[in-house]
């Protein structure tokens, strides 16, 4: 074979560096989710200035999205590409110094959160410094996954490799115009863009970021993973095309389905929303793409532990991509919108179909980086039914109290004054909320098992090397 | 060769061919609609914020107080009854970001200016559950013992252009974080009362 020519334990190492980093930010992440989600119903948890609810939320966001997300992202990212174009990484110090950076970057950026330095841009909340410092990370990120690209070894680009080059570009483009601001001190800016243009842009930006950070690389990793554990290949290549580039057109139409029924214009709202019905399409050729593929022989797919994580994750994602446009139609943004609906759509999202591919795909990895197998299908088996259950109490409590929520903010009396005020609702909220932090617990405790497990299993490798 | 195969072995096409399409929803929906008037309207009783307001507005933003309050009442009847007139494009000329939210845990809050008195302020900040037993508010009692930095918010006042006097920042000094807090309460939803 050609490509054993190449060594990749440098670059290996350097991919295993970036899935520790990611589940090191994903372990505080989640320590944090559970926190704010006690603060939810037991206000006394807040503690004041460094660690109200107002401040922590954006350290779970963003120490998940980029933290435990856009880590892996790089890690696995690598790997795919290496795989796919045979042959190691071009800039191999250069990855493996984008690895200390990062995790510098994440540590300030929990600090200056804490510390309160925010653009208040969701998921774009990262002061100026900090945006120059993630701009030259994807800088390095982009030299590197491009100069591979360009002088790989196997002519044709797998559709992993479409996904990954659509992500870089995508996230260059979003992260630098959304974060453009008049800096007013070290760790203070103003949004250069005002009022409705400012709510344009930033959902603009809101709402690809969940389209270029958490779809299409995660695509990109179930499109490689899927058909190497079930070794199955994809079932329609023509499908893939088609919903590859239907997908990236439509994102970048629809943000403003985030901002329906408020001041910006109407026909950026109604465009927004028919773009956002249009997106279920493509979202579903990739989870048709999956089904099938796993359909041309079931028994021997099933053979393999990991496909209920990849079939779940593709269901949990075509069932997200059907929710998510039903919530821009008019009439159930008016009930749901500013509910708690919407962090159940969320946590489906980023528990069901985004942890879960990225879990899998660790599962996946690792051991054949580590030349070594897992080291317990049991555990993962166990790991697998505990974030399952953490994650559907989850999103189902939110789903009903949000429901509730919208309902009875709307309730009015046959004389036609409001039935509830704000206070007798949220008191309402409180059980559901209680039962979110169990479920938040169940899945923590799943991905406890997937830690050990993953400890173990590099444990394993470590004594049989040596 | 069909033309997509062309593209799977040509990772420039690929990366000309991607960024062109992501544009295009981009040009579209961001960027058009920013040269257009529409985007930039303001409300004749508009003011710029006041540099306490401001001050207030920063404590506001630094505390996340926009992860669990919206700031914009949407034109839906009950709503409307809950919290005064719906907000309009107009009122938003001096906000940089635009701080509406996304979540409403507690209630919107762009019509609170001038529906309490200062005091109440002061003291449902200090707290909440006084007022609200039920309540899942953080108390932010903390604002009272930190005073303004003057010259802080000068430059914040000179970065966004707004107009101010010497007075006005040399009076920042005696007051606290708190009182700038308020002050942001009080001014929220005022220009559309004013018509
Ligand atoms: C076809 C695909 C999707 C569409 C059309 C869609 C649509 C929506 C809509 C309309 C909202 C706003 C709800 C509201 O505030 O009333 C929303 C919120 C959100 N969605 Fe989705 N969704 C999709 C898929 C996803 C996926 C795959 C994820 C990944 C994890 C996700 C994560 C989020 C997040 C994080 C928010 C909350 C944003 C915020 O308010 O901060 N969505 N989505
Ligand atoms: C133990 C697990 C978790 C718990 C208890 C938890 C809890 C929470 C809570 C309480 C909120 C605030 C909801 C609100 O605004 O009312 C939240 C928001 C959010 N969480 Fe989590 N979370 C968990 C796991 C995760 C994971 C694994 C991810 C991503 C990989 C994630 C991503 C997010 C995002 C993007 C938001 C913002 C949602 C929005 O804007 O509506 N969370 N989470």
């Amino acid at each position: 074979m050609a490509e054993e020519r190449f060594d990749y334990s440098y670059d290996y190492r350097t991919v295993l560096l970036f899935i520790y980093s990611a589940l090191f930010w994903g372990v505080v992440g989640i320590l944090i989710g559970l926190w704010i989600s006690v603060q939810m119903w037991l206000p006394e948890t807040n503690i004041a200035p460094y660690f109200t609810y107002g401040r922590l939320r954006a350290v779970h966001t963003n120490g998940l999205a980029f933290g435990l997300g856009v880590g892996a992202i790089f890690g696995i990212t690598y790997y795919i590409t290496m795989r796919l174009c045979k042959r190691p990484l071009l800039f191999p110090r250069l990855a493996r110094a984008q690895v200390y950076l990062f995790n510098i970057a994440i540590a300030l950026a929990a600090i200056s959160l804490l510390a309160g330095a925010t653009q208040s841009l969701e998921y774009a909340e990262l002061e100026w410094p900090l945006d120059i410092v993630v701009v030259i990370l994807w800088i390095m990120f982009a030299i590197n996954i491009l100069g591979t690209i360009f002088t790989r070894r196997e002519p044709q680009m797998y559709i992993s490799l479409w996904y990954i080059i659509a992500t870089v570009i995508a996230v260059a483009i979003l992260y630098i115009i959304n974060n453009l601001a008049i800096p007013a001190g070290w760790l203070k800016s103003y949004h250069l863009f005002a009022g409705v243009n400012s709510a344009n842009v930033q959902w603009w930006y809101g709402h690809n970021a969940v389209g270029f950070v958490f779809t299409t690389p995660i695509l990109a990793m179930f499109y490689y993973f899927l058909p190497k554990s079930t070794g199955l290949p994809i079932y329609s290549h023509r499908l893939s095309i088609v919903s590859f580039w239907s997908l990236i057109f439509t994102y970048l139409w629809t943000g403003a389905h985030h901002l329906v029924y408020t001041p910006l214009p109407d026909w950026i709202q109604t465009l927004g929303i028919v773009f956002t019905m249009f997106l279920i399409a493509p979202s579903w050729g990739a989870v048709i793409n999956g089904y099938y593929t796993v359909g041309q022989d079931w028994e021997k797919a099933k053979n393999n532990y990991l496909t209920k994580f990849f079939i779940l994750a593709i269901t949990f994602y075509g069932l997200q991509t059907v929710q998510g446009p039903t919530q821009s139609l008019r009439i159930v943004s008016s009930l749901i919108h500013y509910t708690d609906w919407v962090p159940g759509h969320v946590h489906m999202g980023t528990m069901g179909w985004v942890t879960l591919t990225v879990v899998a795909c660790i599962y996946y990895m690792l051991p054949k980086i580590l030349k070594t197998e897992i080291y317990s299908i049991r555990i993962a088996n166990l790991h697998f039914w505990f974030v399952l259950i953490g994650q559907l109490l989850f999103s189902i409590t939110m789903w009903i109290t949000g429901i509730q929520q919208g309902a009875l903010q709307k309730a009015v009396n046959p004389d036609g004054s409001l039935k509830y005020t704000m206070v007798e609702i949220i008191a309402k909220n409180y059980p559901y909320w209680q039962l979110r932090t169990l479920a938040g617990v169940i899945f923590t405790i799943g991905m406890l098992f997937f830690l050990y497990n993953i400890y173990m299993t590099v444990k394993k490798a470590k004594s049989k090397s040596s | 060769m069909s033309l997509h195969q062309l593209i799977e072995r040509n990772p420039l096409v690929l990366i000309l061919l991607a960024t062109i399409t992501v544009l295009i929803g981009t040009i579209v929906t961001m960027l058009y609609p920013m040269f257009r008037p529409e985007m930039h309207p303001k409300l004749e009783g508009l003011k710029p914020y006041t540099a306490l307001q401001l001050a207030g507005r920063d404590i506001y933003q630094r505390e996340g107080c926009f992860y669990c309050h919206t700031q914009t009442v949407r034109p839906l009847k009950t709503e409307v009854l809950r919290y005064g007139e719906y907000s309009k494009a107009g009122e938003f000329a001096y906000d940089r970001p635009f701080l509406w939210g996304s979540k409403r845990t507690g209630p919107d809050l762009a019509r609170i200016g001038g529906k309490y008195p200062d005091e109440w302020h002061y003291k449902h900040f200090e707290n909440p559950q006084a007022f609200f037993p039920q309540s899942n508010m953080p108390k932010y009692g903390f604002l009272k013992e930190r005073k303004l930095n003057p010259k802080q918010i000068e430059a914040h006042m000179k970065a966004l252009g707004f107009p101010y006097t010497k007075e006005e920042i040399e009076a920042l000094k005696d007051k606290t974080e708190m009182d700038a807090l308020v002050a942001y309460m009080q001014v929220l939803g005022t220009a559309v009362k004013k018509q």
